[in-house]
C-alpha cells in the first residue's frame, strides 16, 4: 500500500475541520479557540509539506517555515492580549469582550 | 512499504485523535498536553515526507515554546473553566453541521483533484537528492538567497510580536520600591548629607 499525496491531504483536511469545529463548540473559552487556530495552521503546514514533497519543490517547505513563524508570533500576541483582558475583567469568556461596544 | 504505511497510520491516527481531544477535553491543561501530542505526531508525518528540518523545528518551536506558553497562561489565569463550558452542547449541532459540510467539501476536492503535469516540470527550486545535500542545507540555500526578504520580514514579525507582548503585559505598579540607578548616580555628598548645628544639652 503506497502512501501518497492524498493520504496526507486527508489527514490535513481532518485536522483543519477539527480546528474549525473546535472554534464553534468552544465559543466561550478563548484559550481553546487559540489552540484550535494552532491546529488549523498545523494542518496548513502539513498541506504545504505534502505538496512540496509531491511536486519535488523545496519552496513549499520554506513557506511552511514562514507560516510557523507567524503562528508563533500570533500565539504570543494572542496570549498577551488574553492576560491583559483577564487582568481588566477577571474572566476570559468571549461574550464579556464588549467594552468597546458602547 | 508496509512499514511506511504502518507508521503513517500510527502518526496520523494519534494526531487526529489528540486533535479531537484538544477541542473536546474538559480541562484546558489536558487540551494543551493533547496539543503537544498532536504536534509531535505531525512532526513524525513531516519526517516521513522527508522534511527533517521542519519536523525538528516543529518540535522545538511548538512543543518547546508555544505549548509551554499556553500551559503557562492556562495555569496562571485563575479561571473557572467549568463555567466556560456552559452552553457547550448548545453550539454542538451547528458546529457539527458546519464541520461535516466542510469535511465533505474538502474530501471531494481531494478526491477529484489532478496535479497538472506541466506543474511538476515547472518547479521553482527542486529538492536535491538526499545523498547530495541534507534537507536543512537545501532549505538554507533557497531561504537565504531567493527568499531572503521573506526571511527578514519573518524576523521583523517576530520582533514586533515580542515588543507587542512585552508592552501589553508590562504594568507599572504604584507603591513598589524600585532601584533607580540614574537617581542613585545623581546623588552627591551635598544632597545626601545634611550638617546641622545642634544646640548643646537640649536634644534634637
Amino acid at each position: 500500500m503506497v502512501i501518497g499525496l492524498g493520504h496526507y491531504l486527508t489527514v490535513a483536511a481532518v485536522l483543519f475541520t477539527l480546528g474549525v469545529f473546535g472554534i464553534f463548540i468552544n465559543r466561550k473559552n478563548v484559550i481553546v479557540i487559540l489552540m484550535s487556530i494552532e491546529l488549523i495552521l498545523l494542518s496548513v503546514n502539513i498541506n504545504m509539506v505534502a505538496f512540496s514533497t509531491h511536486l519535488n519543490d523545496i519552496v513549499g517547505q520554506v513557506f511552511a517555515l514562514l507560516i510557523l513563524t507567524v503562528a508563533a508570533a500570533e500565539a504570543a500576541i494572542g496570549l498577551a492580549i488574553l492576560v491583559v483582558f483577564f487582568r481588566n475583567r477577571g474572566s476570559i469568556a468571549v461574550e464579556d469582550v464588549n467594552m468597546m461596544k458602547g | 512499504m508496509t512499514v511506511t504505511a504502518a507508521f503513517f497510520y500510527l502518526f496520523s491516527t494519534i494526531a487526529i485523535a489528540s486533535g479531537f481531544m484538544v477541542i473536546a477535553s474538559r480541562n484546558p491543561v489536558q487540551s494543551v498536553l493533547f496539543l503537544i501530542l498532536a504536534f509531535v505526531n505531525a512532526a513524525g508525518l513531516f519526517l516521513m515526507m522527508g522534511a527533517e528540518f521542519l519536523a525538528m523545528i516543529l518540535v522545538i518551536v511548538y512543543v518547546g515554546a508555544v505549548a509551554v506558553l499556553f500551559l503557562f497562561v492556562v495555569m496562571m489565569l485563575d479561571v473557572d473553566f467549568a463555567e466556560l463550558r456552559q452552553g457547550f452542547l448548545q453550539y454542538l449541532p451547528i458546529g457539527a453541521l458546519i464541520g461535516i459540510v466542510f469535511l465533505l467539501e474538502l474530501v471531494l476536492v481531494i478526491g477529484t483533484y489532478v496535479v497538472d503535469p506541466h506543474l511538476i516540470r515547472a518547479t521553482t527550486a527542486p529538492i536535491p537528492a538526499a545523498d547530495v545535500m541534507t534537507n536543512t542545507q537545501a532549505i538554507g540555500q533557497v531561504l537565504y538567497t531567493r527568499y531572503f526578504y521573506f526571511f527578514q520580514t519573518a524576523g521583523l514579525i517576530l520582533l514586533v510580536a515580542m515588543i507587542g507582548a512585552i508592552v501589553l503585559t508590562l504594568r507599572e505598579r504604584t507603591g513598589v520600591k524600585r532601584q533607580d540607578i540614574a537617581k542613585q548616580n545623581a546623588r552627591t555628598q551635598e544632597t545626601a548629607i545634611e550638617v546641622r548645628k545642634v544646640p548643646f544639652r537640649q536634644g534634637v
